[in-house]
């Protein structure tokens, strides 16, 4: 069964036994508009937790994805180096960014669960 | 002042909507005692007769290439230019627009922007290219910071031929930013040089340039596999950008960046500067180019239209993680230069460099025709170099006496060094007359 | 027979909603469309007449050229008729007020030109030798005297192509002096506010500095307290915008000097804002030690689409050993350019290395030089005065129409933000759109950052009262307009220019960034 935790950056984190897979949120990708590009790491490529994952570009603006939690990069999701649009169209789902094999379950632990996240954002209206 | 609209009834009633009293209340916020009371020590206005007496009597001081026999290159180079050219980029609309930043109503310089673009990709036999650099020099290192971005390493590697003032500009830029350059020494015209077996698992790029400092014309594609086969990027460097209308283009010899100085092409020499950078690379490294690009879309009408685009490449979007800290550019520079390309057209510009690769041609056997004179090279386009019996610096300022301008001495550039003491830079280009030819052959004679 | 004249010509206004009507050629009257150039090739067709050479032996070793290059081939009228067509879809300063922000486009006298034409500068080689060209370095020599008079500092460097150019040159004299003290690896972190142009953190991180932002306060300018706080022994230099990019006079500027030096560190202004103090206030009197000088906003040399321009960048005595290579001396024998480091050293400099190769942008330095010697001392106060007086004047008249985030007097620019549209469901960008079909350029938008939907106008000074008042009457209009929820001027708009809102969305996913023969239409990787 998988877990979900979010970040005050706006990121996702969804824990399928001890991989991580990485998104920005929809709030995050409505903020944005129209996601135009994404920088993805090498896979094998160990992140610190605030790390720099990834960039997403919109036209006017560029974000760094910061990687929530530590361990090693396994996958990346190309789909999106071919269709960035993904990112707008569904970002909690086909839109992912990376998935990180985790150092440090506890990492995970302490985010923000959904409750915690919804209030944050209706907190910034 | 004739160019002040404001008279001083319109400043009385400005003052009094804003509700100051004088002007230096809008200037309070300056420290009392950096504000200056009276007027700076230099002389007061002038009517546009006086200005032109004051500059004409300056310019007049100069001896302008078109009035004598004119052989210098080195990097600029004097060709014929249009008088469409200087025509149309003298358009108000032109001259004095802004850069593209809306583009519904700058359309007539982003599709310009996208011909040059085009224009440059395909003298360079490259993919794409962007909306110009500040000139050559600066072109030429973006690049090897481009190359380090890419490779992810931090170690360029410079041929001895490139123009010796490139070299300094990359140095500079490097070396501010702690990454290591390893330049050869010059090799002479005519001999080859090694650059092959100094590059390594460190470096991120090879700068060569053809026609080199010298003349020579430097086959890239040896260096360009050894680069590759190690990882490492070759940019090419091309100072006469009408050599590629007769030579083979960088972009076909495995070149991965192209720069070069546009100046040939719809500019004039100007002492130097503005001139305009041309940056050309693979479709794959687009994203790592550094300066502004215009690109194709369409409008909200469907209608085909331009605009200025991967801009969160640069340092407005990006700040301190940009590109570059890149800007201006060349902007009116590129118009004359696609003007003239446009003018010029395929058969045009090709015969524009066969007639230029002749001149060259005329002169150097003329000029080897000279007791104690020594042609270089063994291949060239539209400059060579030749070895003179005697200092080549003296000899040029006496040539100058004489009325003809000989070209540049090596020793000007690359100083103290005795074994190019007595070498010349000498281009010849469309503009030299076989009567140009024959005083430059005949004073060369005299002075030697 | 009403509505006739003698030739039988009717002269009633005709009928009303003819936008509709479909033309045959797509062409609106004056508004001509288009096409590429590569789309008018007509091969055999040529713009020049070139003869072609004598027969001869090439010398080109084995790299002939086998390829075609894909050009067109389009006579002289038809290049004429293309670009005098393109001229037409663009907007310019000659044609109307360009009030856009930082950026000072102000009108372009074509005195200076035809100056720059001159064949005495114009078509002279950098490398002449340099007793045929005393004239030309008689020039840079006097506009070097000029800028050095204006802004009271010592030294100049001319050769940066460019503001940014010469913000990097700036930054590197600030580092050759840091190496010389033996500094260098210990002072790593520049301090820039938040409200700084894009290039000043793009220019530190190109020399490997840390980039550490200064916050504003609620009245627009450093905060100097905050500021002070973190000052340090790592600290290389202050970038600090002056007049800032919201427009405003820093008041504690000498203090901030003051401070910047008593750390050890080294103060760089930006001087893109130079056209609101010149002649008033020099830079040298506020404890400046680089700043450059944008020859194309204040010094009036043209935009030109977005280039060239130059960015002389003037030093304090503190800095002006370490100036970079080339540069002028005047002896008894007359001009001369220092071009090599030999020469450098037996003047006693140090030049930290060459930003250029040549001297710089010679062509500008002659426009720029002309525009001076117009105006002189007393017209060049007059300018910082009248682009002051004009940007008070709509920061005034527009106050209590649009909102305003900072009390004035404001400097040669005036700030705004997106408060007065709030609830009105029009945004800043479309409000900036809708000045297009009044016949504007839009003002800068979204800059600086530190105001929320930044609207920042700089009229300049060679704007009348007249054009004034009516920019003022179209923004009042239109504010009111956004205000009454009649969103028809803005949503959508322009209307009225040669393209509607383009797509920047497709050109950024999939990048067309060159004409192609075969396929139109191929995705960047």
């Amino acid at each position: 069964m998988s877990e979900i935790r979010f970040t005050d950056q706006h990121e996702w984190v969804r824990l399928d036994g001890d991989v991580a897979t990485i998104g920005i949120t929809d709030y995050a990708q409505e903020q944005l508009g129209d996601v135009v590009y994404v920088e993805l790491p090498d896979v094998g490529k160990s992140v610190a937790a605030g790390d720099e994952a990834a960039v997403v570009e919109s036209v006017k603006a560029a974000s760094e994805v910061y990687s929530p939690v530590s361990g090693e990069v396994v996958a990346v999701n190309a789909d999106l180096e071919g269709a960035p649009g993904g990112v707008n169209e569904d970002a909690m789902g086909k839109g992912w960014f990376v998935k990180v094999r985790l150092a440090d379950k506890s990492e995970f632990a302490k985010l923000m669960d959904e409750d915690a996240y919804k209030s944050f954002v209706e907190g910034l209206a | 002042m004739r160019y002040l609209p404001l008279t001083d009834n319109d400043r009385r009633d400005m003052l009094g909507v804003i509700g100051a009293k004088s002007v230096d209340d809008l200037f309070r916020d300056v420290p009392e005692r950096a504000r200056r009371k009276g007027l700076v020590d230099l002389p007061k206005r002038m009517g546009e007769l006086e200005v032109e007496r004051a500059l004409g009597r300056m310019a007049g001081k100069n001896v302008a290439a078109g009035s004598v026999p004119f052989f210098c290159g080195a990097g600029a180079y004097r060709h014929h230019v249009p008088a469409t050219v200087d025509h149309l980029i003298q358009r108000s609309e032109f001259l004095t627009s802004y850069t593209p930043y809306q583009p519904e109503i700058t359309q007539g310089t982003l599709q310009y922007l996208f011909e040059f673009q085009t224009q440059v990709a395909m003298l360079t036999g490259m993919d794409v290219a962007n909306a110009s650099m500040y000139d050559g020099s600066t072109a030429c290192a973006e690049a090897v910071l481009m190359a380090h971005r890419v490779t992810k390493r931090k170690k360029a590697v410079l041929s001895g031929t490139l123009h010796p003032q490139y070299r300094s500009v990359v140095e500079n830029l490097c070396e501010a930013g702690g990454d290591p350059v390893e330049a050869l020494a010059p090799a002479l015209p005519g001999k080859t040089e090694d650059i092959i077996s100094r590059i390594d698992g460190e470096t991120s790029c090879v700068v060569v340039q053809s026609p080199s400092f010298f003349g020579d014309l430097i086959d890239l594609r040896a260096i360009a596999d050894a680069a590759h086969a190690r990882g490492a990027l070759l940019i090419a460097v091309v100072p006469e950008v009408v050599s590629l209308g007769l030579v083979t283009p960088p972009g076909d010899m495995g070149a991965d960046i192209v720069v070069g100085e546009g100046q040939s092409i719809g500019n004039g020499l100007n002492f130097g500067g503005p001139y305009v950078g041309l940056f050309a690379t693979r479709t794959k490294y687009v994203r790592q180019m550094p300066g502004r690009l215009c690109g194709e879309t369409v409008d909200a009408e469907g209608q085909r239209g331009f605009v200025l685009t991967l801009s969160t490449r640069e340092q407005h979007i990006r700040r301190e993680k940009a590109t570059s800290n890149i800007c201006t550019n060349s902007g009116l520079c590129s118009l004359a230069f696609t003007i003239h390309l446009s003018l010029l057209g395929e058969d045009g510009f090709k015969r524009l460099a066969r007639i230029n690769h002749a001149n060259a041609v005329k002169l150097a056997d003329g000029l080897a025709s000279v007791k104690g004179v020594e042609l270089l090279n063994k291949s060239f386009f539209n400059e060579f170099t030749i070895r003179l019996p005697k200092p080549a610096a003296a000899v040029i300022d006496a040539l100058a006496d004489k009325g003809v301008l000989g070209g540049v001495p090596v020793s000007r550039l690359i100083p103290g060094d005795a074994s190019v003491e007595n070498l010349v830079l000498v281009a010849s280009t469309e503009i030299n007359t076989d009567g140009d030819r024959a005083s430059y052959v005949d004073a060369l004679k005299e002075v030697l | 027979m009403s509505g006739m004249n003698k030739q039988g010509r009717s002269t009633t206004p005709g009928e009303a909603g003819t936008a509709s009507i479909e033309t045959y050629t797509g062409n609106r009257g004056l508004r001509l469309e288009e096409p590429l150039l590569f789309e008018l090739d007509n091969p055999g067709a040529c713009g020049v007449d070139l003869d072609e050479p004598d027969a001869f032996a090439p010398r080109l070793g084995a790299l002939e050229r086998k390829t075609r290059i894909g050009l067109p081939g389009v006579s002289e009228p038809d290049v004429m008729r293309h670009y005098v067509r393109l001229s037409r879809k663009n907007y310019s300063i000659d044609a109307g007020l360009y009030p856009l922000g930082s950026c000072t486009m102000k009108h372009n006298p074509r005195l200076n030109e035809k100056m720059a034409r001159l064949p005495g500068f114009g078509d002279v080689h950098p490398l002449q030798p340099q007793k045929t060209v005393q004239g030309a370095l008689e020039l840079m020599d006097t506009l070097a005297h000029w800028l050095k008079e204006l802004t009271g500092m010592p030294a100049v460097a001319l050769s940066p192509k460019a503001g940014a150019h010469g913000e990097l040159c700036g930054m590197m004299a600030i580092r050759a002096a840091l190496v010389a003290r033996g500094e260098a690896d210990k002072r790593t972190r520049i301090l820039v506010p938040e409200s700084a142009h894009g290039t000043n953190p793009a220019t530190a991180a190109l020399l490997q500095y840390k980039v550490d932002a200064i916050p504003a306060t609620a009245e627009g300018r450093v905060d100097l307290a905050a500021f002070k706080a973190k000052l340090g022994p790592d600290v290389a230099a202050i970038m600090l915008t002056n007049p800032n990019t919201c427009g405003l006079f820093e008041r504690d500027i000498i203090e901030i000097a003051d401070a910047v030096h008593a750390a050890g560190a080294y103060f760089y202004c930006d001087g893109a804002n130079f056209n609101a103090i010149v002649g008033r206030v020099r830079p040298g009197d506020l404890g400046i030690d680089a700043m450059h000088i944008n020859l194309h906003k204040t010094f009036s040399t043209p935009h030109g689409g977005g280039g060239p321009g130059a960015g002389p960048v003037v030093l304090s005595a503190a800095l002006a050993p370490f100036a970079p290579l080339p540069y002028v001396v005047h002896g008894k024998d007359g001009f001369r350019l220092v071009e090599t480091d030999g020469e450098a050293k037996a003047d006693g400099a140090r030049p930290f290395g060459r930003m250029v190769a040549f001297h710089g942008q010679m062509g500008m330095f002659v426009r720029a030089l002309a525009y001076m010697m117009s105006h002189g001392s007393d017209g060049l106060r007059q300018v910082a005065e009248d682009a002051v007086l004009n940007a008070n004047y709509i920061l005034a008249s527009l106050k209590d129409d649009l909102s305003a985030p900072f009390e004035g007097p404001c400097m040669h620019e005036a700030l705004f933000d997106d408060r007065f549209l709030k609830g009105t469901g029009v945004e800043t960008l479309d409000f900036a759109k809708a000045m297009i079909d009044e016949g504007y350029h839009p003002m800068t938008m979204y800059f600086p950052l530190v105001v929320h939907g930044a609207l920042l106008i700089e009229p300049t000074e060679t704007e009348s009262k007249r054009t004034l008042d009516q920019f003022i009457g179209t923004l009042k209009h239109l504010a009111a307009a956004a205000k009454g929820n009649d969103k028809s001027l803005f949503t959508g708009a322009p209307h009225f220019a040669p393209r509607r809102r383009l797509d920047e969305t497709l050109a950024a996913r999939s990048p067309v960034l060159r004409w192609q023969k075969e396929t139109p239409r191929e995705a960047a990787e």
